[in-house]
């Protein structure tokens, strides 16, 4: 389900794409008729390329790159979903991006600011490989629009220990020496539940860690580890 | 997901909303709009940001002599962690508590939580083309299917999805007040008037007008507040919706029941008030007799199908559970 709704999204995103490439190819034929002295012509013909870009629109998947989506004056005006510029402060930093209103903050972090250490499992809140803290708690980034987010402080695995700063967070360390994980592609948000787990003092006993962590799956069934691995950095960190 | 325009409302805009088409859809912590959204089922045009109104009554918490005022745009986690909300109404730090896992608490809002859709499979999933919520009028295909985690209460033979909220049964039971507010003002209702049983609309779930929202929740201080307690009984310990629970407040004097309070979770098509078994309770002294007594009369008009039966087991169960659990409550 959650593969069939992250291909399903991927496709429609394409085909918002292939709109803008195939808008300068029309601009390009058009050019022509435009000087050719039966206006009326001209404009009917105007009016037949536009329904049949509507129909491309909805019908041809193309490829295409995201930068060139939000920059193009014109998706703006088609398409009240475009918006040119936002403003996010991620990891400290300032980040400047091009993205429609439906880019979640998952895929503005991945797929637009190269952020790729927030991971997407299902895309539908149900397995938290995707949180990140907004505002110092965390939550999923695959349920946030990116929109939302301006103006917030964002953090993600790759800003745990701020900018500048090679060591690993207490935490992270406390996962390599757990074995609190296999695969791996759960283990960035199960660290930033982890984190904020300690932070906000829910780490008390193993059923508080266990239900503070429920919202992060790891169908390796690491779990006895991570539970072990926050036990391990909350006597490290000196918290209760 | 489709496009749609995204509009941030400011602080001051709670006096004067915006004109509302039945296309539009505010947005709070977007826990269920974003992921209806991304599988086709809600298909707004345009979302109204309300975050921002979080700055307002609308993100405050407030304790007065009457009761507890709860803003529809604080977030679940803060109203769970609240103090007094912990040691004064239980159940409602309870319900919020059990619902939905630490990131969905973080971001959902109060007002969007007693609102959420049903998790349905048929409705959340367009390849069914049956489904009246979704399109009225063609038919219901859970009713035929697989209804393992469907309504035994309140059901109609257009509709039998489960409304899944938790919080909603803490409300419900203590017959809390929604202050609502739209481009005509203000109005207050019954927390149990907010929620519609299915008709043949059955996408039409709450009687809030387009471009109403909710602005707080007035729960009434009373005697049973502090002896409360919510018991959740579901496929996993966490993170899951009930497959039947009960939200119980009792006053109880010397023993015998004064009043009680009853919802059950889990198991109705709306939050879903026992009021004729609070009444076989009353005068009466609590003990397991009582208490089954009561859950015989709670699901007396239960209606099973054809995988969901042991429901009706399990809600009377879970009910005695959670009455015996309040009886013997040390407040």
């Amino acid at each position: 389900m959650g593969a069939w709704n992250q291909f399903k999204g991927h496709d429609i995103r394409q085909k918002r794409y292939s709109c803008t490439l195939l808008m300068s190819c029309v601009e390009f034929r058009l050019m022509p008729q435009r000087s050719a002295p039966a206006s009326g012509f001209s404009r009917r013909l105007f009016i037949g390329i536009t329904a049949t870009l509507a129909a491309v629109r909805a019908l041809t998947p193309s490829r295409g790159s995201a930068q060139q989506l939000g920059k193009d004056a014109r998706e703006e005006l088609v398409d009240p979903s475009a918006r040119a510029g936002l403003s996010l402060r991620v990891n400290g930093r300032p980040v400047s991006l091009s993205v429609d209103s439906r880019t979640t903050l998952l895929d503005a972090l991945r797929e637009h600011a190269g952020l790729t250490g927030s991971k997407k499992g299902c895309d539908h809140g149900q397995c938290g490989a995707c949180t990140v803290h907004v505002a110092g708690r965390p939550v999923l980034s695959c349920l946030t629009l990116a929109v939302m987010a301006a103006g917030k402080e964002i953090t993600t695995i790759e800003g745990l220990t701020g900018a500048g700063d090679d060591r690993l967070h207490v935490l992270q360390q406390a996962f390599i020496d757990n074995d609190a994980f296999q695969c791996g592609y759960c283990t960035p948000g199960q660290i930033m539940s982890g984190v904020a787990c300690l932070q906000a003092g829910k780490a008390g006993t193993e059923a508080e860690i266990r239900e503070y962590m429920s919202g992060n799956l790891c169908r390796c069934a690491a779990y006895p580890n991570i539970v072990a691995a926050i036990q391990d950095a909350k006597s490290k960190m000196g918290r209760t | 997901m489709r496009p749609f325009s995204y509009q941030r409302l400011q602080p001051g805009d709670i006096a004067t909303l915006p004109n509302h088409s039945s296309r539009d859809a505010y947005i709070a912590g977007g826990t269920t709009l974003l992921d209806l959204m991304k599988l086709d089922v809600m298909r707004p045009t345009r979302l109204i940001d309300l975050d921002a109104l979080s700055q307002t009554d609308l993100g405050s918490i407030e304790v007065a002599d009457n009761g507890l005022y709860l803003g529809a745009l604080v977030r679940m986690a803060d109203a769970a962690d609240h103090q007094h909300v912990r040691a004064h109404y239980p159940v409602v730090s309870q319900t919020l508590d059990l619902a939905a896992s630490q990131q969905i608490r973080n971001m959902a809002s109060l007002g969007g939580n007693v609102l959420q859709r049903t998790r349905c499979p048929y409705f959340r999933d367009t390849s069914w083309s049956a489904c009246n919520k979704r399109d009225p009028g063609s038919g219901c295909a859970a009713i035929g299917g697989f209804n393992r985690m469907h309504a035994v209460l309140g059901t109609s033979d257009n509709c039998i999805a489960t409304y899944p909220g938790d919080f909603a049964q803490a409300l419900i039971a203590l017959d809390a007040d929604v202050l609502i507010t739209g481009a005509r003002g203000d109005r207050t209702i019954k927390f149990s008037e907010l929620h519609i049983e299915p008709t043949d609309q059955p996408g039409v779930e709450s009687t809030l007008n387009p471009g109403e929202l909710i602005r707080s929740f007035r729960v009434p201080a009373g005697p049973w507040t502090r002896r409360s307690a919510y018991v959740k009984v579901r496929d996993r310990e966490s993170y899951e919706f009930a497959m039947a629970s009960a939200a119980v407040a009792l006053h109880l004097d010397a023993g015998t029941v004064s009043e009680a309070r009853i919802a059950l979770g889990g198991v109705a098509t709306v939050p879903w008030r026992a009021r004729e078994a609070e009444t076989r309770l009353a005068g009466k002294r609590l003990d397991e007799a009582a208490a089954m007594d009561a859950a015989e009369v709670a699901f007396a008009d239960a209606r099973a199908y054809r995988h969901n039966a042991f429901k009706i087991e399990l809600g009377k169960a879970t009910l005695v559970r959670a009455l015996l659990q309040v009886k013997a409550m040390e407040i």
